[in-house]
């Protein structure tokens, strides 16, 4: 299932705005990449080009090439709706559909995507997907009840898998543990750790310790100012970037100078 | 999908994955884009063939005798005649209703912004909002009965029709300029109670001071949602072919109900050969009458804009 | 926002009542008691506007038969004022109903066009356009419809008459000159699509852009992405923003009056002349002439009116102000 991610060379802009420049990096299969970074140095827009999330802001473009196994994300014939069910994303904050239960919330992709599921089988993709995300036990009882009803942790558990439900080769993690409590945060990097035996992950964090926690290699992202683009300034594996970094500026924020 | 896979095969396998768009969910997308759009469209139909036909009709019939003569002693195909009693009528009921509507309104909108708490407030803005539905004829009866009370059956002048439209206006004002109040930032009133000004000084000096861009705007827009209403000033007002400035007195013409009328009279009858007949002048008459309506209308809604923009202040 | 009054202090009870925070003298205080009059004033008037329809009505409903069939025009001998009224009520129904179905569909894909797939910075002046419908005056709606909508219709309804008669709304005589309740229910239409989609348009404006992400990242296509997220928030708004356009269509006067052949009867043939009548049109077309008992008995017939758009306009506010709620508890 999980893939690699090969990006060469991708600007980002919105508008006449570079927003962020340059950066060339690979994503290895089955593992955690976390991108760390002061705020604003467009690590969360950059993690948005990865499944072409930041089109639905009007006015964003992309140059470069981002390719999934090969294949140029960017590409004439692909088709972003296709790109989005195989690289699934979560978000900063959890947002379950309101209006749906727990069981149709984990539903909501595959039901998008494949209008006739037999009941069995929607029932075992449930406990399977909620299973995957650790959360099948606590919520086993209330699969009709909403969504909106659990914890935060919760909820962002069942992001999860609503979102590995679909089956994705990558999932995104855009700071998925910043509106969460500690013991919330932690299951949640329990579950990432499980998560990666299937799937390639990369998640975003402002959270240095949880970087060092989770991934396996980390990239540095930095800007030089306000109004100037963001950089990617190092990216190594997790044990070099926190004990040996090869930039001062990176070493600077990992040892809490600034950020 | 064994592990072993060469490199090609997992690029083509992914390439498969990423672009085989299931053409049935596009093809659903792409028709509920279109039938979006058509709607949108659809509604600019009558927009576009509603204005285009009155401009195309109106145009040529108003003059500017059409504007300044009223249609005392005019009859049958004379195509003499023109909407100054109706324009005025429509101008001085409408400035009266102007007159009971926005003084209530901006009171009332102040106490909801300013003083409103408990059932008494809830009450109001509910039943502002409920007001706002009033069917315009249901208006018509209530002043008309209201005023039947101190007049008598048969009672019909400006001012009936003026309460008719304050009871649409009043709901309309209070809502917008609510709004318009809502805006003004809770630190300028602070800074003003801080300097010792009592709360009335501080809601006249600074607040309706500060709002009074969007109250004018308000104001114009809620004037211009009634001056074309028709069915009430029908009902409360009576219809008149001469020039009546008094609104406490006697009947008046008002633009909406003089479309209506002339409408309704249809063709005139002309004889072979009769100077100065025209068959459908009636008909042209309403064009023109609908042409300077909406000419009035619109510039009351452009005005409102741009008012708006022009002076508001910069407080954000 | 709200200041709340504080909890009572431990200390003796104080004779003076205090309504709110600050100490207020003089004219602060007048002109405190001058806004909440103004409050007040409002709901007196909703109360005066059902009171003095009610004194006025009151004469018709509690005459006899007979002397109803004396005085007011149209009057069918030997019926009850309900079976008076009944047909009206029923006409006004069927107008603002078939209104509010072909315009309700209309509104919200223009609301969703504006919203959600207009160029954003078309979307504001596409806006303004839509407003512009409500700007125009109800009668020069009426003479378009005559003049423009009618002659164009009717060929129209002769082919809906053709092929779907068995139908029942479309069966009967098509009239030929298409003033017809169904042309009526379309110049209805137009005139509460503004209404509609702005309401429309402000609920599906406020769609968490969370809910919205939420179902692209899944892999939705724009459509499927509004149908996930999208239309269940708006669901309760678009509701009530038709109740509001029901009770407008319920309420309009003129296009009715100048574009309808009337009729008394209970008939859906909508495209068959002389079938119908609104209230409102028929209280301003007998309305100038009546006198007498016909003048109490035109009046209750707008009373009744305003009970019915009353009843749909607090069902459409409830429902705006319980979503209200529901959102802030969220």
């Amino acid at each position: 299932m999980a893939q690699r991610i090969d990006v060469k060379d991708v600007n980002i802009y919105y508008g006449d705005f570079r927003a962020v420049e340059g950066v060339s990096m690979t994503v290895d299969p089955k593992s955690v990449t976390a991108f760390i970074g002061p705020s604003g140095c467009g690590k969360s827009t950059f993690l948005r080009t990865l499944n072409r999330m930041h089109e639905v802001i009007p006015g964003a473009y992309v140059e470069g090439k981002v390719e999934l196994e090969g294949v140029d994300l960017y590409g004439v014939d692909v088709d972003p709706v296709a790109v989005r069910r195989n690289i699934g994303m979560v978000f900063q904050r959890p947002n379950p559909f309101p209006t749906m239960s727990i069981k149709d919330n984990v539903l909501a992709g595959v039901k998008l995507n494949n209008r006739k599921i037999s009941k069995s089988d929607a029932e075992d993709l449930v406990e399977s997907s909620l299973r995957g995300a650790n959360l099948w036990n606590e919520v086993k009882d209330r699969l009709d009840r909403p969504g909106s009803g659990l914890s935060g942790g919760q909820q962002q558990r069942l992001c999860i898998a609503r979102a590995i439900a679909v089956k994705p080769q990558v999932v995104l993690m855009d700071e998925p543990c910043s509106a969460l409590d500690p013991i919330s945060t932690l299951a949640i990097e329990d579950l990432i750790q499980e998560l990666k035996k299937d799937y390639t992950i990369v998640i975003v964090t402002h959270n240095m310790q949880q970087a060092a926690r989770v991934s396996d290699r980390t990239a540095f992202f930095n800007i030089a100012g306000t109004g100037k683009p963001g950089r990617l300034i190092e990216m190594n594996d997790t044990a070099t970037i926190f004990s040996s970094p090869a930039e001062k500026a990176t070493e600077d924020y990992v040892s809490g100078r600034f950020g | 999908m064994s592990a072993d896979t060469s490199t090609l095969d997992a690029t083509e396998r992914t390439r498969a994955l990423l672009t085989t768009a299931e053409p049935r969910r596009r093809r659903t997308d792409r028709i509920m884009a279109a039938l979006i759009w058509f709607a949108f469209l659809l509604a600019m139909v009558p927009l576009v063939s509603l204005l285009w036909t009155v401009l195309f009709n109106g145009a040529g019939r108003v003059t500017i005798d059409f504007l300044s003569y009223s249609m005392r002693g005019i009859f049958g195909g004379d195509p003499g005649g023109g909407i100054y009693h109706a324009v005025m009528g429509t101008l001085i009921i409408t400035g009266c209703a102007t007159l009971i509507s926005v003084p209530i309104g901006i009171l009332v909108a102040i106490y909801l912004v300013e003083y409103g708490r408990g059932p008494l407030a809830r009450a109001v803005t509910f039943f502002v909002d409920v007001m706002t539905g009033i069917p315009s004829i249901v208006a018509g009866l209530f002043a008309v009965s209201l005023f039947t009370i101190f007049f008598g059956a048969g009672a019909r002048f400006g001012i009936i029709g003026a309460v008719a439209l304050s009871v649409l206006m009043i709901p309309v004002v209070v809502r917008s300029c609510e709004e318009m109040l809502k805006l003004v930032p809770n630190e300028l009133r602070e800074a003003s109670y801080a300097l010792g000004v009592p709360k009335w000084l501080t809601i006249i000096r600074v607040v309706l001071r500060t709002a009074v861009a969007g109250l004018t705007t308000s104001v114009l827009l809620a004037i211009a949602r009634v001056i074309g209403e028709t069915a009430p000033l029908l009902v409360a007002v009576g219809v008149t072919d001469s020039i009546n400035f008094d609104p406490s007195e006697g009947r008046m013409m008002t633009l909406p109900v003089f479309i209506y009328r002339q409408y309704s009279q249809g063709l005139a009858t002309c004889r072979e050969g009769q100077a100065n007949c025209v068959a459908d002048i009636a008909i042209q008459n309403a064009w023109g009458a609908a042409l300077t309506l909406i000419v009035i209308v619109m510039l009351l809604n452009v005005a409102g804009r741009l008012v708006n923009r022009w002076f508001a202040p910069k407080t954000r | 926002m709200t200041t709340t009054d504080s909890p009572p202090a431990p200390v003796a009870p104080v004779r003076r009542r205090r309504s709110s925070g600050d100490t207020e003298r003089g004219f602060s205080r007048t002109f405190r008691w001058i806004a909440t009059g103004s409050g007040a004033l409002i709901l007196a008037t909703l109360a005066a506007v059902a009171l003095f329809l009610i004194v006025r009505a009151w004469p018709a409903m509690t005459a006899s038969e007979a002397e109803l069939a004396d005085a007011v025009p149209r009057y069918p001998d030997d019926t009850s004022f309900l079976a008076y009224v009944g047909p009206l009520v029923f006409g006004t129904l069927l107008a603002a109903v078939l209104a509010l179905l072909m315009a309700t569909p209309v509104a919200m894909g223009i609301a969703l066009f504006i919203s959600h797939y207009a160029p954003r910075r078309l979307a504001q002046i596409l806006g303004y356009l839509v407003d512009l419908l409500a700007a125009i005056p109800s009668v020069v709606y009426g003479l378009w419809g005559v003049a423009v909508l009618a002659p164009a219709v009717a060929p129209v309804w002769t082919w809906l008459n053709e092929w779907f008669g068995w139908f029942p709304l479309f069966a009967g005589n098509v009239s030929p000159t298409a003033r017809t309740l169904a042309t009526v229910s379309v110049v209805l239409a137009v005139m509460i699509l503004p209404i509609i989609t702005a309401v429309s348009r402000e609920v599906f404006l406020q769609t968490p852009k969370l809910h919205e992400e939420a179902a692209l990242a899944l892999g939705a296509t724009r459509w499927e992405m509004v149908r996930t997220a999208v239309l269940p928030f708006g669901q309760s708004g678009v509701i009530s923003a038709a109740m509001l356009g029901l009770g407008r269509a319920l309420g309009e006067t003129m296009a009715v009056l100048m574009i309808l052949s009337p009729g008394f009867l209970y008939s859906f043939k909508i495209l068959q002349a002389a079938q119908q009548q609104t209230i409102a049109a028929y209280i301003a077309l007998d309305f100038p002439e009546a006198s007498g008992l016909a003048v109490n008995a035109l009046i209750a017939t707008g009373l009744a009116l305003f009970v019915i758009t009353l009843a749909v306009n607090m069902a459409a506010r409830a429902i705006v102000a319980r979503r209200k709620d529901f959102s802030g508890a969220n």
